[in-house]
Parts: C-alpha cells; sequence; structure tokens
C-alpha cells in the first residue's frame, strides 16, 4: 500500500466505455454529493479509475480531478493502478487478526509470490488490504471479486487460490 | 463582544472569533501548525489544543468558537502532555535531517517541537512515510517525506490559484499530497508560482535551490551581472529577520558586491523598458486595429498559465518580453559591447521575488543575445541565504549605488513590484504620449491595492481605454471567463500570478496579507522619493534608444525585447 503504488499512466480505457462513463456522470452535473453513486456505477464499467476515466468523472460533474482522485484513493476497494483480474481483499481489522488472519495472509502471499498492496506479473491477481467485511462470525475472512470466504487457515486459503489459479470459479 | 478568561486574563473579542485568536488577544502563545492567517480553519494537526471548562476532553482552540464566560487554560499539564504526544506522533513520521534541511532555522514545525521542549527519547520507532524527492521542476522541489498533512498548499494551489496541481492521495496513515497519477511536477500544469512554498510550514515544498551554480560561475572568473527586481528591495530585509516593509536598496547593493558581483544593475531600469515597448504596443494595437484586449506579459506564472489554460487567448498577450528577459539580452549585447567584454565571459544573474522566473530563464525563446540571456534565477531567500552564508552583516551594511548604464529605474518602474504597478506606469507614459500632458494626479489609485480585480477607464483625448488588473490566478480565471463570454470588454488588462502581485511572490520570505500590505506600503512610499517616475523620462531609458535601440517597437526592439508564445494545453492531459 504505502510502496510507491503500482502506477499505470499509458493505461487507456477504450473511447466506447468512456462514452458509457460520461452517460452515468452527466446527470449529476454540478452535484457532488452523487460522486460515491456516479464512482460505483463506473466502477462496474471499468477495471480502474485511470486518468481518462477521472477526467471524464470531472468533466461531466463538473468537479476538479483531483477532487475524484482523492475520493477514489480514499477506498481501499477502488483502484486507480494496475490491478490483476481477480483482487484478494484480506480483511484487516481486529476479529480477524485475533483469529488469525496474519498467517492466512503470508500463505497467499507466499503462493502468489507477491506483497500486500502488489499485483502479479501476469496480472491475474491483485492482493490488498481491506477494512472490516462485516462477517466477523467467519473471520479470518477474504474477499475475492465480491465473493467472501470466511474460517480459513492456511491450508484452506491455499486450496481457495489453487481453484482461482486454476480458473474453475464461475 | 464575547468575553472569556484564557489563563486567568479576561478577554473580551468579537463574535465568532475563535479562541486561538482570543488567546492571541490576550497575548497567550499556543503553537500552531495548519493553521495560516490567510486560511480557511483546517484543524488538522491538533497541536493547539485547549483545555475548556466545562467541555470534554481537549478542544483545537482555531477551530473552537469563543464563547460567553469561557474558561479556557492553554498551558495545563494535560495540554502540555497532549502537545508533546502529537508533536512525538508527528516526529515519529519525520525524517530527522534538519542539519541538512533548507528549512533549517526557518521551519514552522522545527519552532513548535522547540517551544514544546521535546527533550526526551521518542517512544516510537521512526517510520518515514516511503516518497521520493521531486525535483523535475526548475522552481519547486517537493520531498513529501517531511510532509506533515496540513493542507496549506493544497488551498492555495487549488482554491487561491485554482490550478489545482494537488490532491490528498489515500487515507490516515497512508495520505500523502501529491499530483494524482503519481505524475511529477514538471507533467502537471504546474505554473510555477511558488505560492505552496509560501505556506508550506516544514522543508516539504522548498524553492530550487541554485545557490551552488552562481559559485561555480565565480569560480570559472566570470563577469559577475546582478539585476535586481523592483520588489526585492523591500522583501530582503523581511527575509534577513528584519520588519516587513523595510526598504534595502542601498544595503542590498553592497551585499551583492561583498558576495562577488562585479556589477549590481537595477531592473527596474528593464520595468522602463518594458513600459515603452508595452505602451507603443498598446497604442499601436488600439489605433490599428491589433488584437484587444492586450494582457501584459510580465509575470512568467501567469503565461505558462495561459498557454495551458488558455491557448486561445495567446494572441492577446503583449509580445513584450518580461523585463528580466529584457535586460538579459542587453546585458550580453549593449553593455558587453560597450564595456568589451566578450558576452560568453558573462554570467547574468537575475534576483528575483519570484520562483517561475527560474522557468522562464530557461525557455527556448530566451536566447536573443545568442547565448542563455539570464545564466540564474535567484530567489530573495536565495540571496537571503547567500548573505548568510557569506557571514555578511546586513543590517549594518553601508548603502552602496547601483552600476551605470542601468543604474536608474524610475518610479514607474519600481512600482512593477506591486499589483496594479505594471497598468500604472504604462498609463502615465501612455497617457502623456497620446495627450501630451501629464497624467493628473499621477499617482492612479483606481488600480492600487489588494482588491481581486480593479477595473478603471482613463480618457485618452477623447478615445476612452478601458483597463483592469488581476492578481491571483483565480481573479484571472474569473476575468478571462467574462472576457471570453463578451460580459467584460477592456483594452489592457494586467494580471500577475501571486496575490498581491511580486511583493507576495513565491520566493520571498513566507507571506501572510499583514506582511504584503507592509511592502505594499514601502514601495509605493519609495517611489515616491525617487527623482524620475514617468518611465520615458528615464535619461538612460532615453540614451539606450538613442545610442542602440532606435525606436520602440523596431527592429532592434523586435529582435531583442518581443518574444512569442507556446501552446502547453497538452499538459491538461486526457
Amino acid at each position: 500500500m504505502e510502496e510507491e503504488m503500482d502506477r499505470n499512466l499509458t493505461y487507456r480505457v477504450p473511447a466506447s466505455t468512456l462514452v458509457e462513463v460520461a452517460k452515468i456522470a452527466a446527470p449529476y452535473r454540478d452535484r457532488p454529493e452523487h460522486l460515491m453513486k456516479v464512482v460505483l456505477k463506473v466502477e462496474q464499467i471499468v477495471p480502474i479509475f485511470s486518468q481518462d476515466v477521472t477526467a471524464v468523472i470531472s468533466r461531466e460533474m463538473n468537479i476538479p480531478q483531483t477532487q475524484v482522485y482523492s475520493f477514489v484513493t480514499f477506498y481501499q476497494m477502488l483502484y486507480t493502478g494496475r490491478r490483476g483480474k481477480y483482487v484478494i481483499h484480506m480483511c484487516q481489522s481486529a476479529p480477524c487478526h485475533i483469529r488469525g488472519a496474519e498467517e492466512v495472509a503470508k500463505a497467499v502471499e507466499d503462493m502468489l509470490h507477491i506483497k500486500m498492496g502488489e499485483t502479479t506479473e501476469d496480472n491475474r491477481f491483485t492482493l490488498a488490504y481491506a477494512p472490516c467485511m462485516g462477517v466477523c462470525d467467519v473471520s479470518p475472512a477474504i474477499m475475492i471479486n465480491g465473493k467472501v470466504y470466511g474460517n480459513l487457515t492456511p491450508d484452506s486459503v491455499r486450496e481457495v487460490i489453487k481453484r482461482y489459479i486454476r480458473e474453475e470459479v464461475q | 463582544m464575547i468575553n472569556l478568561t484564557i489563563d486567568g486574563t479576561e478577554v473580551s473579542v468579537e463574535e465568532g472569533a475563535s479562541i486561538l485568536d482570543a488567546a492571541r488577544k490576550a497575548n497567550v502563545k499556543i503553537p500552531t501548525l495548519c493553521y495560516h492567517p490567510d486560511q480557511t480553519v483546517k484543524a488538522v494537526c491538533r497541536i493547539c489544543v485547549v483545555e475548556v471548562e466545562g467541555m470534554p476532553g481537549l478542544q483545537a482552540s482555531c477551530s473552537t468558537p469563543a464563547s460567553e464566560g469561557m474558561v479556557v487554560k492553554t498551558a495545563s499539564p494535560k495540554v502540555i502532555r497532549a502537545r508533546k504526544d502529537i508533536m512525538e506522533l508527528i516526529m515519529a513520521r519525520h525524517p530527522m535531517e534538519c542539519l541538512g534541511c533548507q528549512q533549517n532555522g526557518r521551519c514552522e514545525l522545527q519552532n513548535v517541537a522547540a517551544s514544546l521542549n521535546m527533550s526526551k527519547p521518542s517512544r516510537y520507532p521512526l517510520d518515514i512515510r516511503k516518497a521520493t524527492i521531486d525535483n523535475t521542476s526548475p522552481s519547486i522541489v517537493r520531498d513529501m517525506q517531511k510532509c506533515i498533512l496540513c493542507g496549506r498548499c493544497e488551498e492555495t494551489c487549488s482554491d487561491v490559484q485554482e490550478i489545482m496541481v494537488m490532491a490528498k492521495e489515500n487515507r490516515g496513515y497512508y495520505s500523502m499530497m501529491v499530483p494524482p497519477y503519481g505524475k511529477k511536477l514538471v507533467d502537471t500544469p504546474c505554473v510555477n508560482c511558488g505560492q505552496c512554498v509560501q505556506v508550506c510550514p516544514t522543508g516539504a515544498i522548498t524553492v530550487k535551490d541554485d545557490t551552488e551554480k552562481v559559485y561555480s560561475f565565480m569560480d570559472q572568473d566570470k563577469v559577475m551581472v546582478a539585476s535586481i527586481a523592483p520588489s526585492v528591495r523591500v522583501n530582503l530585509a523581511e527575509a534577513l529577520g528584519e520588519e516587513p516593509g523595510t526598504v534595502s536598496t542601498g544595503r542590498m547593493i553592497t551585499a551583492l558586491r561583498k558576495i562577488g558581483f562585479d556589477r549590481v544593475f537595477d531592473t527596474d531600469f528593464a520595468a522602463d523598458l518594458t513600459i515603452m515597448e508595452e505602451g507603443s504596443e498598446l497604442l499601436d494595437r488600439i489605433q490599428n486595429g491589433g488584437t484587444l484586449p492586450m494582457f501584459t506579459s510580465c509575470c512568467p506564472a501567469w503565461i505558462k498559465y495561459a498557454e495551458t489554460f488558455y491557448p486561445e487567448h495567446l494572441d492577446n498577450l503583449s509580445s513584450c518580453k518580461s523585463p528580466m528577459e529584457m535586460f538579459g539580452p542587453l546585458i550580453k549585447t549593449y553593455f558587453a559591447e560597450k564595456v568589451k567584454i566578450e558576452p560568453s565571459k558573462i554570467c547574468s544573474v537575475a534576483i528575483m521575488p519570484c520562483t517561475a522566473k527560474k522557468f522562464e530563464c530557461q525557455r527556448d525563446e530566451m536566447n536573443a543575445s545568442g547565448y542563455q540571456d539570464i545564466d540564474v534565477v535567484l530567489t530573495v531567500q536565495e540571496l537571503a541565504r547567500m548573505i548568510q552564508t557569506a557571514g555578511i552583516d546586513f543590517k549594518n551594511l553601508e548603502e552602496g549605488e547601483f552600476d551605470n548604464p542601468f543604474g536608474l529605474g524610475s518610479g514607474a518602474g519600481l512600482i512593477f513590484g506591486a499589483t496594479g504597478g505594471v497598468m500604472e506606469a504604462a498609463l502615465r507614459t501612455v497617457y502623456e504620449k497620446v495627450t501630451g500632458k501629464e497624467m493628473d494626479p499621477l499617482d492612479f489609485t483606481p488600480v492600487r491595492g489588494f482588491e481581486g480585480i480593479k477595473e478603471a477607464s482613463v480618457d485618452l483625448d477623447g478615445t476612452v481605454v478601458k483597463v483592469a488588473v488581476a492578481h491571483g490566478l483565480g481573479n484571472a480565471r474569473k476575468i478571462l471567463q467574462e472576457i471570453g463570454s463578451g460580459r467584460a470588454q477592456y483594452h489592457f488588462v494586467e494580471i500577475m500570478a501571486c496575490p498581491g502581485g511580486c511583493i507576495g511572490g513565491g520566493g520571498n520570505a513566507p507571506r501572510t496579507w499583514a506582511k504584503v500590505e507592509e511592502r505594499k506600503r514601502a514601495i509605493y512610499e519609495e517611489e515616491k522619493r525617487l527623482p524620475v517616475r514617468k518611465s520615458h523620462e528615464n535619461p538612460w531609458i532615453q540614451q539606450i534608444y538613442k545610442e542602440y535601440l532606435g525606436a520602440p517597437l523596431g527592429e532592434k526592439s523586435h529582435q531583442l525585447l518581443h518574444t512569442h508564445y507556446v501552446n502547453r494545453h497538452d499538459l491538461l492531459g486526457s
């Protein structure tokens, strides 16, 4: 997280997608309080909030791009830089920590040969900490592209990751 | 009025005043870091906490309004311990490189730490933010390891100048003030105005130090020529610890000679030259149907701003170079020929209140003499440091005088240093040229002062010339939008990037409006004392046109004193 962020300044979203982004943002011109709504909708159609995406949101909503950027980087689950096909969010809150999240995180790191906050070279996995997901009853937990896996041990998390490596998860 | 008690002293303040305001009124010193008198209250650093009877915990005094009957303790053991704890946490994240830091001795963080008596070993391991130094800009160096996230630079960049280069990235412990997407300053629309340097309380944003360049030119046995901008004489003494608004023209000249400069020239002279050229250009545009309004072009940050944000208005910019860049080629041609020195043996150093000048002197267009016209630009801050380094007792220095043939500047040249000055100086000359009479009164007050946008009109024998003056780029944006939409029509518009004009420039000692007000007073008082107050009456100006340049807008001036501009719209990115 704190390392020089893995940035992809040259990444460009296709022009047709930018048109879609503009359609989502345009109705909220001069209404900055709706930025979260716009960002969540845009997230469904773009992989990352790259420069061109935040520029379109900024232009359509009439908010400075720096503010859109600040907003997006504030939330750990939104991405401005490189991001893999699968994003593994590791819960960083206390309950998961007490129940062995650290060992689980270490197991994933070792398995994918990346550290927290990094993306594998083949762009398939991104590993990142996330704030509490509210599933403390099954702690320690991870979330992969919106799917939650709980009650993990280093062994069971390796099994989960393996299924993603083999593309067995729909 | 509200009455409250601070540390046992009764004090009454206006409605809406904060506890901090009240404490200052009662002469009680509360340390601050994110607080800045010219900015909004942020209350993020928490170092100004105080104890208020009847309120739970501790309150940030900058953001808590004073209320009737309040009893405040600003220095109880509880408060002092809290402040020390806060400082300890800030220090645990701050590189302890004070001895090698440009701000050593001038740093607000250092001062607050000193006042808090931080003498115990820290309980926390040093965990410095991982950030690399950005020295890509010719004017400004950013070292985000030293940032304490006060947010002052962002406010000045986004809300005052409206350039919006800075954004707060990430959250909490990982927050960082950066240009978005990891860009370096040179790749952003940053105009190098240096207003962020002015408000930074630590060494996180500093002026790029070029003093070493000057020393190495001295080592090469160059003829060292200094030219000093109008506003420097009211800023330098302040940067060396004297009262704001202290005029130090003579001492400054002596100091430069002591440092090792062979000739010391007055940029006021070049400002007069600018008026001759720019005034003639204005008349030419008005009489021959040129592009109007004409914008002044003395301010390099404004020029870069126009090139980046409003390239459609580049034809409106006067083709005149800034006084500094008019001076550069004259030093390496006219002066060099006069004293028979090879121009390549001259090192021309400009002393400026400005960080953007460092960018300007490196522009490709600024080689009219066949060499880089101005070799090095030093800001007031850097010159002050050179004076300190040389061990010069500035306060007790004898007065020196400028060298000829550029030794005299008129009052019109001097007031270039304050917002509205270029306009006033130009009108004095243009009015007299057209009507044959002296402008009465000579002080053209409608364009003076710190109102964001000032308007006036002048009757030039039947032709009413409408003028406007804007300072601070936020105001520049407003005036450009008015002009672009056709709502406002002017003939001549002066724009200075820094609030207050050059006396509020990025290379001066840290500013507040109160200090800039003092500098303004000094510059107008000093102006009244000068023997010549109109550019065209400066005898040295008359001489240089007779001997060398011919007439304003002539071939020679076109070659040396005028320039063209570049469209930089691509810096705005996608």
